[in-house]
């Protein structure tokens, strides 16, 4: 039985026909979905597209960013009041993939992609989670990753964060061998608030350094009431350990990310803000 | 399975083709519409060879639903020659050895011409991060920077006649 296709007009409609039936995939910009169309991984059921144009829309003017599921990376590229996301932005795919890949979609993407998501973790997003007809409810996005490696099939309606108070405040770094396009050997994500005197609430995530997106929480401890001098950069360097897990692929060995991941911590937390 | 209708322009013709539902865009423009200008590479997003225009937007079409694109106008790399004459940019692409086995040119003329359908004038980084998506084998990419960098150069003259 080959693939069958449905199209909801509403994203209630949508969470509706992904809470009956465990055979159907949501797609969403196509760059996870429709690969596995063509490596023959996924080969029956029924892919389901949305046209709700409240999946793409985008609230970016006050303190709270609230993004529709569908918001392309070159949407977030092309819009001035999400400058301070454009770094992780441009860390997915090339021209062509920005243009499709969504970050409802990159929530969804295996290690080592995933780098979006990384960022999202460090600035504490809420996803917004339709599970049947209903109202979206807010859960962490930490929780929400959780839930998706155990397979829970949610349909993602939007993300929603607070603006980082100081552009400086919100740093983001992809490690690649190829440039300026290559799979990640790690990317680190800090929301710093404070960062020009006492860091207070630091929020830090690694991609690539685990199955999931996490948060270096021992890394967080470690800058708790610190500046960002040679002392406060030396205590999250020997904290930033904690908790890896990463793999060894085509990219890089497990060996080769713990080594390097001290460093590029330090070197984006010495970054001027 | 019942086949989907699917209308668009292509290259400035309404085409239509019978799609399965979950057919790439790639595969009804190839097999359903005979343009074979586009290549099926990698499947997965890495290669970049099928690159087309959806509305003017670069994207993959081995990875666009081809249900998704009813009503929307496709350019391929099969339209940008203006009969005869060929576009600057596959003039440059000539002139500068850019393409060698031929097989990543379709997607590299196409990302290099919605390079220059948003800025008529790049730099190198700007040339370099439009064909970041497109992997060429063969040339290791300095012809084909500096054939859409020579392309690029042409283009004001021209769009002043």
């Amino acid at each position: 039985m080959p693939l069958a296709l449905r199209v909801a007009q509403s994203l209630s409609e949508a969470a509706g026909i992904l809470a009956a039936d465990p055979r159907v995939t949501l797609l969403s910009g196509g760059t996870l979905v429709m690969r596995d169309v063509n490596e023959g991984r996924l080969t029956d059921g029924t892919l389901l597209r949305v046209t709700d144009p409240a999946w793409r829309q985008m609230q970016v003017s006050g303190s709270r960013i609230e993004l529709g599921a569908a918001v392309t990376m070159a949407a977030i590229l092309a819009n001035r009041e999400l400058a301070f996301l454009h770094a992780a932005a441009r860390a997915v795919g090339g021209p062509a993939i920005r243009n499709m890949a969504t970050i409802g979609g990159n929530l969804f993407a295996g290690t080592p992609y995933g780098d979006f998501a990384v960022a999202l973790l460090a600035l504490d997003a809420q996803v917004m989670v339709l599970a049947g007809y209903g109202s979206a409810r807010a859960v962490p996005l930490e929780e929400f990753l959780a839930g998706r490696a155990r397979g829970e099939s949610r349909l993602v309606a939007g993300i929603q964060f607070n603006r980082p108070v100081a552009p400086g405040d919100f740093r983001f770094l992809k490690v690649s061998r190829v440039k300026p396009k290559g799979l990640s050997v790690l990317s680190i994500a800090a929301h710093l608030p404070g960062s020009g005197s006492r860091i207070g609430q630091a929020r830090v995530a690694y991609g690539a350094m685990a199955p999931l997106p996490f948060r270096a929480r021992g890394v967080e401890r470690a800058l708790e009431g610190k500046a960002l001098d040679a002392a406060g950069i030396a205590a999250a360097r020997a904290a930033a350990l904690e908790g890896v897990q990463p793999v060894t692929d085509a990219i890089a060995s497990d060996w080769y990310r713990r080594e390097v991941l001290p460093v590029h911590l330090g070197r984006l937390l010495a970054e001027r803000g | 399975m019942a086949k989907v209708p699917v209308q668009f322009r292509l290259n400035g013709s309404d085409r239509a083709a019978f799609a399965d539902p979950a057919d790439n865009l790639l595969t009804v423009l190839r097999r359903g519409l005979n343009d074979f200008g586009p290549k099926y590479g990698c499947g997965q997003g890495t290669c970049g060879t099928c690159s087309v225009l959806i509305d003017g937007e670069l994207r993959l079409a081995c990875l666009t639903l081809a249900a998704s694109c009813e009503g929307a106008s496709i350019e391929t790399v099969s339209g940008m020659a203006d009969g005869p004459s060929l576009h600057p940019l596959q003039n440059a692409f000539m002139e500068h050895f850019a393409a060698q086995c031929g097989f990543c040119t379709p997607g590299m003329l196409t990302a290099a011409k919605a390079l220059l359908d948003r800025n008529p004038n790049p730099g190198r980084e700007d040339v370099i991060d439009a064909i970041a998506g497109n992997i060429c084998r063969c040339t290791g990419y300095e012809p084909i920077i500096q054939a859409i960098l020579a392309a690029a150069r042409t283009l004001p003259a021209q769009r002043r006649s």
